[in-house]
Order: C-alpha cells, then structure tokens, then sequence
C-alpha cells in the first residue's frame, strides 16, 4: 500500500473532478459549514493522505452497519469508496479470514497513530472476554491492541457508547462501553441504536477532512448533532405547549397527531438529531410515524422501566414504583403518622390537665 | 460565630424575645409560597391535564403551567440568595438554617430531649429562643439541602430547554447533567426530592402547630411577628 491523497483515491475510483467538487461543498453544507468552507476541504482532500478507517464489530447486532449504508448526504458509496478508504470492515469487505486479518496488521504498521478506529459494538469481559470472538480471539484484545496504535476512536451507536440492550441488568455477559475499555485514545461517542446515517457519515468526513475530532460535549458526543433534544426541534411541540395530547393509542387525539408526552415519549429528555435530520433520506422519524421515542441514544435508556410511562420507575427500593407512587405513599403515611400523633397529643395533654387540677394545679 | 441553641435567662416565664427579623419572615412566606406554586405546577408538568380541544395556536395551557413554574423557581432561588445573604448579615437565628453545630454534645443532647418528647417520654420539652435541634435538623436537610439540590436540578433542565450559552445551561446543566448520567435520571430525582419536600411541609406544618398549643413557647406567631413569647 503506498499512501495517496484522498482526491487520487477518488480518481481512481472514477469520480469526476466536477463530482469532487460538489460532494465538498454538500459536505460542507452538512456539516453546517459556509459555503467559503468547501474549497477548503477540496484543497485538504487534494492534498492530504488519507486517513484509513478499520472498523471493527463487537458485541452488536450490525444495525448501525444498516444505518451507515443508507446514507443520502453525503451518499455511502463516497464515502465508503473514496473518503473514507474504509480499509478493514469485517461486514462491508470483501476478504475474509487471514487476508482479512492481515490487513489489520498491515494498517497499523504502516500508519501507526495515524488511522481512525471505529467501533460498533462493545467487548464483553466476563469469562477473559469469550462471549465475543473475533478471528479466534476475545474481542476485547484485538480491541485493545488496535485502539493502541489508533489515532482517535469513534463509538458508533448505543453499544460501543453506553453498553446498549446487551448490558443491560444483570449484564451477564458484562459488556461494556469502549471507554471504559480504552481510556488513553480521544473518543467520539455516536450514540443511538442505531445513530442517523447523516450522522454517521457526517462525524467520520469531519474527522477525516479536518484531521481533527468535531467539538464534543461532555459526554464525549460531537455538539452539532447532540446538542438539542428531540423535543426542542419536534414538529408535535406546539401540541405539547397546548397542552393537547395523545392519552391513548388510536384515540382521536392520536389521529390528530398530537403530542405523545403521556405516552412516555422520551423526547424531552433525549439528545440526537432526528427531529431535525430525520431518516431514510428524511422521510420520517419515529413521532412523526406515531410512536414517542424510546430514548435509544441516551446512556441506560434500556434500564429505565417502560418506554410507554411519562414519569420513570425507580427500582432501586426492590419494588417497581415511579416518583409519584412512592411519593405519594410516603406523604399519605406522614399524613395519617401526623393525625395519629396529634390525637395522642391531645389525650396526653387532656390526661395531664386532669392531673394538674387535680394536684391543685397552677 | 457559635450557632448553638441559647438556654439562658431570656426564656423565663412570660418574657418576649425578638427572634425573626423582617427579612428572614418574609422570605419565609415567600419561599412557602414558591414552594407551594413549585409542587402543583411540577406535579402537573409530570401528570398533565386532560387535553384541551381547538386548534393548538389558540392554546398554550402547558406552557403556561410550565412558565408558572419557572416564574416560581425564580422567586423560590433569588430568594434563596437573598436568605444567604441575610444569614451573613443578619442576627444569630438567621443563621441557624445553614449550619448544623453537630460537633456540639449539648445540641445532640437537646435533640434526644426533642425526641423524647415527641415520644410522649418526658413531660416538658426544653424552651429554645431559635428552633429546637430536631427542628434545626429537619429544617437544615428540607430547606437548606432540598432547596439547593431543587435549584441544582431544576435549573439544570431550564438549562436544556434554555440550550447552550444560556446562564442556567453554564451554570448548571453542563456539569448537572453529566454528573447524574443523562437528562432522565435528572427528572426523576428533581421529582423524587420534590415529593421529600412535601413530606418535609407536613411535618413542619404539623410540629409547628403542635408546638405553638403543647410546647412552653409561641411558634405561629414568632414566624409572623418576629418575636416569641415564653409561656411558663
Ligand atoms: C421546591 C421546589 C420545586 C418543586 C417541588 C418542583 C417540582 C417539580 C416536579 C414534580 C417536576 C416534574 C418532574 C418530572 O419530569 O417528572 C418538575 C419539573 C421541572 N422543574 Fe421543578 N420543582 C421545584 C423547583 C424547581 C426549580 C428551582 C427549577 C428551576 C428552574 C425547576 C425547574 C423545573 C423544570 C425545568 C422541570 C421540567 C419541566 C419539563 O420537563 O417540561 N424546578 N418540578
Ligand atoms: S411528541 Fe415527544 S418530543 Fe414531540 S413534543 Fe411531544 S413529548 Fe416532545
């Protein structure tokens, strides 16, 4: 392998300058960029190698592969073919085996600390790591012994950022996030299960075209697709601040399109970009087909009781109860505890009077 | 400046000592009042009314629940400044509500009598110009704690909603958030603390009641006048 440019790369592949051209300025566009931003990044693809991209599978269901190869803007197959130079994906290429294996070996001599590893998945480490087996190894370790040689870590969807289905209680398979996992390499955390495709591709051509990881919040996920809720961008919120909503599947409020809040939406309390993205080339997301969201890229959303209850049960006191059960019980408690105490109150002051005038009292 | 309880000559029989200045008695009607405004409209944020009919342009029934709780959150926290602020310039009692003298064997002593007390086990609670220990406790962790995790919390999602570059999302929800793991966590505490706040009021309103007939002091009308009477 020599090292190219990503415009030789894309001219290899057939893409025509003209082409070239405007997939830069469309990604420019998505990534919320002026439009004076686009001959720069033609001028970074021209004359920057590129960055190769392993993308490794562990603990996970591909569903963010899925996500990823039904991208509009910018289209996968730009992506994959040229930008990207998606070198090693054990779903997505053709070798297999050793081959395969060897191009692992490969990247990471020739490009040391200089490639992006992406992950979709998590390593299990229970039982030395053997509930993921990755070319005849614990998972974990190939992880490990990649990500030492990785210039910078994407985790792609809920999995690789926040452990996902697979870990939820008791986790018997203790899967568990990359960062927990790798702690001395600059993460992205994509969450969602899966993330937007738009987004997806979105992070990886700023990584690439920037040679730099986008802003990140505190919780490690780049700001401009995490930085709002559903529910600030949601086309139902007007129904919200009415104060209309839907109490019932299939009620008449549901056929007017209103908002799902008491249907346990998870809108207000979920950080992505599908009210304003949205998906399959933006054809819906899942309010707009009828359903609340589930909260699917927040950390722990598959622990937190049903995704049908507005106000979340609390298990912690072995009992399934929300806020207001156990709240209310307590205060009814107190309640009949303070009527009790004030009537045996009153009967000990009573006796003692009794007793004061009968002493001759004061 | 010591905090302890004072057990001295100012609580013979029939004397009145000056106890809550203006501000702190203000605050305290106002803060009850937020508080009052806070667990209704916070109870119906999590449990919205029945929906309302027309055109969703024509109403704003939530928004105004919600602008009504924040309205009172801002009252409840700017209060809560001023009343620290009063603790540093005002008179002893105005500063009992933020410091616990737990390294004081007497004011532990006072707090068994308390109990006693309340246990029907000895006939005459101990006279305090200030609040009893039991009080000052339970006032510290429902008022002092709760208020603050309260306006922690609270703000901490008026700053999601705010978004970032507004105050309450640099100030609170950048490190709030994070700190409980996710925006979900945040709501369910933020509504769990408000249901202990309740509890909090029912005891408070009751024990202040209890006290003002059964104990040797005035309670209701220190709180509205400033001053308490010693009736034996
Ligand atoms: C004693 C004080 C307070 C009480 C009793 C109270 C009560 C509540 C309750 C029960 C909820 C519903 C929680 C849920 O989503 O399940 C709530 C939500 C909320 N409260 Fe408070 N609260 C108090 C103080 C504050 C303060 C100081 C603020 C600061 C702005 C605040 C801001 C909020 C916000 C932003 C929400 C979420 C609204 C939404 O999701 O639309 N609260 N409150
Ligand atoms: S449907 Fe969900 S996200 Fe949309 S306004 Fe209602 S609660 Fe918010």
């Amino acid at each position: 392998m020599e090292i190219e440019t990503f415009y030789e790369v894309m001219k290899r592949q057939g893409i025509t300058r003209r082409s070239f051209l405007k997939f830069c300025s469309l990604t420019a566009a998505s990534l919320g960029l002026a439009p004076s931003f686009a001959p720069k990044i033609a001028h970074a693809m021209e004359t920057k190698p590129r960055t190769p991209v392993i993308w490794l599978h562990g603990l996970e269901c591909t569903c963010c592969s899925e996500s990823f190869i039904r991208s509009a803007h910018p289209l996968t197959k730009d992506v994959v073919l040229s930008m990207l130079s998606l070198d090693y994906d054990d779903t997505l290429m053709a070798a297999a085996g050793h081959q395969a294996e060897e191009i692992i070996a490969d990247i990471r001599k020739k490009y040391k600390g200089n490639f992006i590893l992406a992950v979709e998945g998590n390593p299990p480490l229970n039982e030395d790591g053997m509930y993921c087996i990755h070319g005849g190894r614990p998972f974990v370790e190939v992880l490990k012994e990649t990500a030492a040689d990785a210039k910078a870590i994407i985790s792609w969807g809920s999995c690789a950022s926040w452990g996902c289905v697979q870990a939820a209680k008791p986790n018997p398979t203790q899967a568990t996030p990359v960062h927990k996992v790798i702690t001395d390499k600059p993460i992205i955390k994509v969450p969602g299960c899966p993330p937007i495709a738009e987004v997806m591709t979105a992070v990886v051509t700023y990584v690439l075209t920037f040679d730099r990881i986008p802003e990140l919040d505190r919780q490690g996920r780049p700001k401009m697709f995490y930085g709002q809720r559903i529910h600030d961008k949601c086309y139902r919120r007007p129904h919200f601040d009415a104060g209309q909503f839907v109490e019932e599947w299939d009620d008449e409020a549901a056929r007017k399109g209103f908002c799902l809040y008491k249907m346990g939406c998870k809108g207000p309390t979920t950080y992505n970009a599908c009210s304003t993205v949205r998906w399959n080339n933006g054809v819906s997301f899942p309010i707009q087909s009828g359903h609340g969201c589930i909260g699917c890229s927040e950390d722990g959303f598959w622990d937190k009781g049903g995704f049908y209850n507005r106000v979340t049960d609390i298990k912690q006191f072995g009992i399934e109860a929300n806020a207001d059960k156990i709240g209310g019980t307590v205060a009814a408690v107190a309640g009949a505890a303070v009527v009790a105490h004030a009537a045996v109150s009153a009967l000990s002051r009573a006796r003692s009077s009794q007793n004061d005038q009968s002493k001759g009292g004061k | 400046m010591s905090v302890e309880p004072q057990v001295i000559d100012e609580t013979a029989a029939g004397n009145t000592v000056f106890v809550y200045e203006g501000p702190v008695r203000l605050w305290h009607w106002l803060n009850a009042l937020s508080i009052f405004v806070l667990a209704i409209t916070g109870y119906l944020i999590a449990n919205p009314l029945p929906s309302v009919a027309g055109e969703a342009s024509e109403n704003f029934l939530m928004g105004y629940i919600r602008f009504t709780h924040f309205t009172a959150a801002y009252v409840f926290a700017i209060a809560f400044l001023v009343r620290i602020y009063w603790a540093l310039v005002g008179n002893h009692h105005a500063k009992q509500l933020f410091l616990l003298p737990i390294t004081d064997m007497e004011w532990w002593g006072g707090m068994v009598q308390e109990l006693l007390w309340y246990m029907f086990l000895v006939k005459q609670p101990r006279k305090y110009v200030g609040h009893n220990p039991l009080a000052h406790l339970c006032m510290f962790f429902g008022i002092t704690v709760g208020g603050i995790f309260m306006i922690a919390t609270g703000f901490a999602l008026y700053g999601e909603g705010a978004q970032e570059g507004s105050w309450a999302h640099t100030v609170f929800t950048s490190w709030v958030i994070p700190l409980f793991g996710q925006s979900q966590d945040v709501h369910t505490w933020h509504h769990m603390f408000a249901w202990a706040i309740v509890w909090f009021i029912i005891v408070h309103v009751y024990a202040a009641l209890r006290e003002d007939i059964m104990s040797r002091q005035t309670m209701v009308s220190a709180i509205v006048s400033g001053s308490r009477t010693f009736r034996d």
